[in-house]
């Protein structure tokens, strides 16, 4: 039996008709991870315990907790961002190189109180700072598609991981990009969920008004399974609003005919590459097929998306990194790297006093007519599709300009600024078998009708089944 | 109008902060702690600044700090948020403070105080009287004998704001193991602050301990905080600057005393800096706008930081919380759940009861005494006994309201006067018979033997058993020999 490209229900549907065990599964994965990670580097903290509590979930008695936990004995890949009691927690930086937390961010909880076995902690940008991977300060993640190229970042680890099937799920987080960049370079599907509807408690914060916290999968029904889990208020993080909850799964199977899909026409210009281009009217044109309205929108301040971008993110990156002083925990100031620091730079100076309305104000003030514009498309559309990137994944090393870097991101934080859910899904690939994503936009708290679309999406194209090869 | 150029007027405006008294912290589930506690014994990853810990807001304390404000007359901004102050101290988990700056909960307020007016000053025989009227306030021991001609009149503080913060942990400095170490106790980190900035109305250090001392007794009023000086529930930072009399604009410097903890010390460090700026201002200079610190064994204040090296806080909207909002509809609940404040109080005391200022102003120090006071009145309504003879005995008696119910005041009072008026012609007839009988000690009293006095009482009790108040029988035989 070869169980390289499971998913979720696909493993769930092996325990029911026990065809596994939980330690088989878990053992399975353990065994690509040694054999697969030392090249991929996706991993950087291996949990111990996973095979003790693989175990437990074998017996009999806990076997009874199959029915009533969605996620029982699901391996899952945790981004380094997220706290794990008793578990290094590094977010990528030298500064926390060895710490361990007292406790568990909420997300990672709610997941292991679902069942899920964690397999350990995953690579990312050092503080998640990054589009490429490339600023950790443990190394590069490498593609597992072409291992001369980025797995696109911050959550490198987490894409790679999923994509490599080195584990069926891992958690990410998505502040400029950092899930749906990465899942789209890797043939995975990633979800940035509405800012307020996963609590951020237990992640290290990179900017808080943006972080959004969400997970790779191989498939959009994966997904909606992990934010079944993952949803909702814990009493912990102010922003997560009370609401009813929601069952995820229940449109997967319904059809999107009638459904209005707006192209916004700032997000297709020249600036896209050849291939990705043409995947993507590839896809507008399934989406056709598949009985959707697809019509051409604007969004008339997406120009200005990045620039408001780069002066929220680093002041409110400068304020949350204020507290690794290295006097309770972790190393002093010094390990702090290039990006890291720039960001400090950067949001000291645009905070400061004399600065702050030029800068900080101005920028909150373009953020909400962003949001306006994505207020307004909606009252024409019911979901946006667009390219996650402008490129494919680039090589190793050639983008060393910090500014190419963050232009990376020009396509996803809009989404991120106005707090809306997107989705990331396969969508074919470039001409050199570089996977290339699309992603689909919808109005606060409407990932119910992302996944469904997303799903209908990927049950006519299939590019999930398609893995890289590794030997 | 000629002014004489040494003339100046002090300028004052307060700063304060008052812990309040919720059960748990600011934004954390742990424990208010109390001093008593064990170091770091009260914390969690929120006051700790634990990576990825986020704050999540006590609406206890926030009513708390709306109803301080209200208190003070201020408007309440119907939408408000919290905000960061970011600065580095080792004392400060998250590297930033979470406070408020644009939009206070409170803003634009008031606070009426009484406050002395000199009307001259007379010289003063030492009398029964000038001991206890609090119209005659006195300066220093100096001047004991010249006693000032005051009246109280009605002063209005102006109000700033009142805004929502979060405490510090606190740096201790000790030695372990033969090594100086600076070690931080957390237990305060994220406990409740509210912040309360008066206007620079305030012209002396008579008139800041007046304000401070009103304004503590609206805080415990309003059961905020114990507003207890000795445990840092309340700490005070006067901005002191002086301008020559007559001058409208204010002056083009400040210093601010840091961390006081009684408000005698406010006073005196006031005092102090008049005394320095006046020096400094005769010859020409302008006092340096900085920071001072009051040491309370030097008796003085010590230059602490000067203003180049003053913070740039870089606040920012706080984006771990959303703004917050009061309808009409809940800010006229807060409204109302607030008491009748000391100052009402106070009237109300003089005009219903018909008490004497002074002793309304004693028994409303305290909610409870004063709560205690109006019971009592209730029931001695029944027994005709009038309110200020159970002021007076509240006052006079020093009575634990602990101790004593109300009721049982009541039959305090009664007995003690049953005790004075049905034995006045008899006492009377008895001590005329006393005097009669020893006559010696009549004679002894008026060549100044004053003790003979105690042993013509007894001779008064032996005589007449039911006489039992001493001070009764005292006056009277006293008034008699006379």
């Amino acid at each position: 039996m070869d169980i390289t490209n499971f998913t979720i229900s696909d493993i769930l549907n092996g325990y029911k008709e026990k065809k596994f065990s939980v330690g088989e599964i878990i053992k399975f994965y353990l065994e690509r991870i040694d054999k697969l990670n030392p090249e991929l580097n996706a991993f950087v903290t291996i949990d111990e315990n996973a095979i003790k509590n693989a175990k437990d979930l074998d017996n009999s008695l806990a076997r009874k907790r199959f029915n009533s936990q969605p996620l029982f004995g699901i391996p899952l890949g945790i981004k380094d961002m997220f706290l794990t009691k008793d578990v290094r927690t590094t977010a990528g930086s030298k500064v926390l190189e060895n710490y361990i937390p007292p406790y568990s961010a909420t997300a990672v909880t709610k997941l292991i109180d679902a069942g899920a076995i964690s397999l350990g902690k995953l690579n990312c940008d050092a503080w998640a700072h990054g589009s490429s991977g490339e600023n950790s300060d443990f190394g590069n993640t490498l593609n597992p598609w072409n291992k001369d190229y980025v797995p696109g970042g911050s959550s490198s680890g987490s894409a790679v991981s999923v994509a490599a099937s080195l584990v069926p799920f891992a958690t990410g987080t998505d502040t400029g990009g950092s899930i749906r960049l990465p899942a789209s370079f890797t043939n995975t599907v990633g979800l940035k969920p509405t800012y307020g509807l996963v609590s951020r408690y237990g992640v290290i914060a990179m900017a808080s008004s943006l972080d959004s916290i969400g997970h790779f999968t191989k498939t959009v029904e994966d997904s909606a399974t992990i934010l079944n889990v993952t949803a909702g208020a814990d009493g912990y993080d102010s922003t997560v609003a009370k609401r009813e909850k929601e069952n995820y799964l229940k449109d997967l199977n319904k059809d999107i005919k009638g459904l209005k899909i707006g192209v916004p026409k700032e997000y297709v210009t020249n600036a896209l590459d050849k291939d990705t281009k043409q995947v993507f009217e590839k896809s507008i044109k399934t989406l056709g097929d598949l009985g959707a309205e697809v019509i051409e929108v604007s969004l008339p301040n997406t120009d200005y998306a990045i620039a408001t971008y780069y002066i929220i993110q680093p002041s409110e990156v400068s304020s949350n990194l204020a507290r690794y002083d290295g006097i309770r925990f972790g190393n002093d100031r010094s390990y702090f790297g290039k990006e890291a620091k720039r960001r400090i730079m950067l949001g000291t100076f645009t905070l400061s006093s004399g600065y702050y309305d030029a800068y900080y104000k101005k920028a909150m003030q373009v953020r909400t007519l962003i949001i306006k514009d994505f207020t307004d498309v909606f009252s024409k559309v019911d979901a946006l599709v667009a390219p996650v990137s402008p490129t494919p994944a680039w090589k190793f090393g050639s983008k060393n300009d910090p500014l190419q870097m963050y232009l990376s991101d020009a396509l996803t934080v809009p989404v991120n600024l106005a707090g809306i859910p997107a989705i990331s899904v396969p969508a074919g690939f470039s001409e050199n078998k570089l996977p290339i994503g699309i992603q689909f936009i919808g109005p606060h708290f409407s990932e119910k009708l992302l996944f469904q679309i997303g799903s209908s999406f990927e049950k006519k194209t299939e590019h999930y089944k398609q893995t890289p090869l590794l030997r | 109008m000629n002014i004489k150029p040494n003339a100046y007027e002090t300028i004052v405006g307060l700063e304060i902060h008052v812990e309040l008294g919720t059960f748990s912290k600011m934004f954390c589930r742990c424990k208010n702690p109390t001093l008593a506690d064990k170091p770091n014994t009260n914390t969690c990853p929120v006051c700790l600044g634990l990576p990825g810990a986020l704050p999540y807001t006590n609406q206890q304390a926030i009513e708390s700090c709306v109803k301080i404000a209200l208190a003070l007359n201020c408007e309440i901004n119907n939408s408000s948020f919290f905000e960061r102050k970011n600065y580095f101290y080792p004392d400060l988990a998250k590297g930033f403070q979470t406070s408020q700056y644009l939009h206070p909960f409170g803003e634009k307020g008031y606070l009426d105080i009484q406050v002395p007016v000199i009307l001259g000053t007379r010289q003063l025989a030492e009398t029964p009287e000038s001991k206890n009227d609090p119209g005659q306030a006195r300066i220093n021991e100096a001047s004991a004998k010249r006693a000032r001609m005051t009246k109280m009149i009605n002063k209005r503080v102006g109000i700033t704001r009142v805004h929502m913060e979060e405490d510090t942990g606190k740096l201790m400095h000790s030695t372990v193991d033969g090594k100086e170490v600076s070690l931080i106790d957390f237990n305060r980190s994220g406990v409740p602050l509210v912040e309360i900035v008066t206007e620079p109305d305030i012209r002396s250090g008579e008139e800041a301990k007046i304000f401070l001392t009103e304004l503590q007794k609206i805080i415990r009023y309003l059961g905020v905080s114990d507003a207890d000086m000795e445990k840092g529930h309340m700490r005070l930072e006067p901005n002191i600057s002086l301008r020559v009399v007559g001058e409208a604009e204010l002056p083009p410097y400040k210093v601010e005393v840091k961390n006081i903890n009684s408000f005698r010390f406010v006073e005196k460090a006031i005092k102090f800096e008049e005394i320095r700026h006046k020096e400094l201002l005769d010859k020409g200079e302008i006092p340096v706008q900085e920071t001072r610190g009051w040491n309370e064994f030097k008796n003085k204040t010590v230059s602490q930081r000067s203003k180049e090296e003053a913070h740039d806080y870089r606040y920012f909207p706080e984006p771990d919380i959303p703004p917050i909002e009061f309808s009409d509809e809940q800010i006229k609940k807060i409204k109302e759940s607030i008491p009748e404040l000391p100052s009402i109080r106070v009237q109300r005391f003089e005009v219903d009861y018909g008490i004497k200022q002074y002793d309304a102003q004693i028994l409303t120090k305290e909610k409870s005494l004063a709560d205690y006071f109006e019971q009592a009145v209730e029931i001695g309504k029944e027994h005709k006994v009038n309110p200020q003879k159970i002021a007076g005995f509240i006052i006079n008696k020093k009575i634990n309201i602990d101790q004593v119910l109300p009721a049982t005041l009541i039959k305090e009072i009664l007995e003690a006067s049953s005790m004075e008026s049905i034995n006045e012609d008899k006492l009377q007839n008895a001590i005329k018979q006393v005097l009669g009988e020893n006559s010696q000690a009549v004679t002894d009293y008026k060549l100044g033997k004053t003790q003979v006095v105690g042993f013509l009482m007894g001779m008064v009790k032996r005589t007449l058993p039911e006489a039992k108040n001493n001070d009764q029988i005292r006056e009277k035989v006293i008034e008699m020999l006379e």
